[in-house]
């Protein structure tokens, strides 16, 4: 089972109190009324579901309730880094860095 | 005018499993609240409540016969085992907060004994050793396939709340994972 890494509760917790919610930093139109058909159909339906290193939401849905976001490669499945909703996203770089600090606390090699 | 005879019935009532390492039997009867409050109002839901609503992930804090458990950033469960109703209290605190009286909603399942983090593991996939999971930590969870608050008491004893329409399917789960102890 994969450990996903909840921000909020600052721990690894199972892949089962989780669900997917999409992808990540996708702004709403300011101007929502305003935009064309198109506009709105690209803002509300077309995704870019990326082979590799995606930005999704994630919620802690059967944890402590909280939406956050996740760097997770969509090949391997590994979560690079997961971090609080409102924050930027991360350099990829980092993340993965990031992961590393990670995996060796997992191995009690603090 | 005839009056009114009401008698409530425990879902659970009379019901009793586990064996030689581990018991389960169903809670007494409670007050519980679902809880909702932005940090901002923390300090004064805390003085209604007559506990200081516990602010770290997993944690709880408990006095006399209440417990409050910290369920997500800006939400705790409060449950009331004595007459104190609670709802009584959060009343009184003027600041901003959700209170809803959930006492209907919840049951609750006592599982004690030596085994009883393997019992629970059963279903439950959170590390519940005493390092990851000490003496007053609670969570948020799963079990099998419904969704669970777990509240560990004592090094051997957990309180596992369940919504009332579950607990049939959480009561025999937990039977079935002790048999297999």
């Amino acid at each position: 089972m994969l450990l996903i890494h909840c921000p909020y509760c600052g721990e690894e917790r199972p892949e089962l109190e989780f669900r997917h919610a999409g992808e990540a930093h996708i702004a709403r139109p300011e101007n929502i009324a305003e935009i064309s058909d198109e506009d709105f159909a690209h803002y509300f339906f077309y995704r870019d579901n990326p082979k590799g290193v995606t930005f999704e939401r994630w919620r802690h849905m059967h944890g402590c309730g909280r939406f956050f976001n996740a760097v997770r490669d969509s090949v391997s499945d590994k979560f690079l880094t997961t971090y609080k909703a409102g924050e930027p996203k991360p350099d990829i770089a980092d993340a993965a860095n990031e992961n590393q600090i990670n995996t060796s606390k997992g191995q009690g090699a603090k | 005018m005839a009056e009114a005879q009401i008698a409530r019935e425990l879902p659970l009532a009379g019901r009793a499993a586990g064996g030689a390492s581990v018991s389960i039997t169903p809670a007494e009867p409670a007050m519980r609240v679902s809880l909702r409050a932005p940090q901002e109002s923390i300090a004064a839901v805390s003085k209604g409540l007559g506990i200081d609503l516990p602010t770290r992930p997993k944690q709880s804090a408990v006095a006399g016969a209440r417990s409050v458990l910290w369920l997500g950033p800006d939400e705790w469960l409060v449950i009331e085992e004595g007459d104190r109703d609670p709802m009584a209290d959060l009343a009184r605190a003027t600041a901003l907060h959700s209170a809803v009286d959930v006492s209907h909603r919840n049951t609750a399942i006592l599982v004690t004994g030596t085994q009883v983090a393997d019992v629970l593991n059963a279903g439950c996939p959170q590390d519940l050793s005493l390092e990851a999971f000490p003496v007053g930590a609670c969570s948020r969870t799963v079990m099998g396939k419904i969704e669970v608050v777990l509240f560990r008491t004592a090094e051997d004893a957990f309180r596992v709340e369940c919504w009332r329409s579950f607990s049939d399917y959480a009561f025999e789960f937990l039977r079935d994972a002790a048999r297999g102890l």
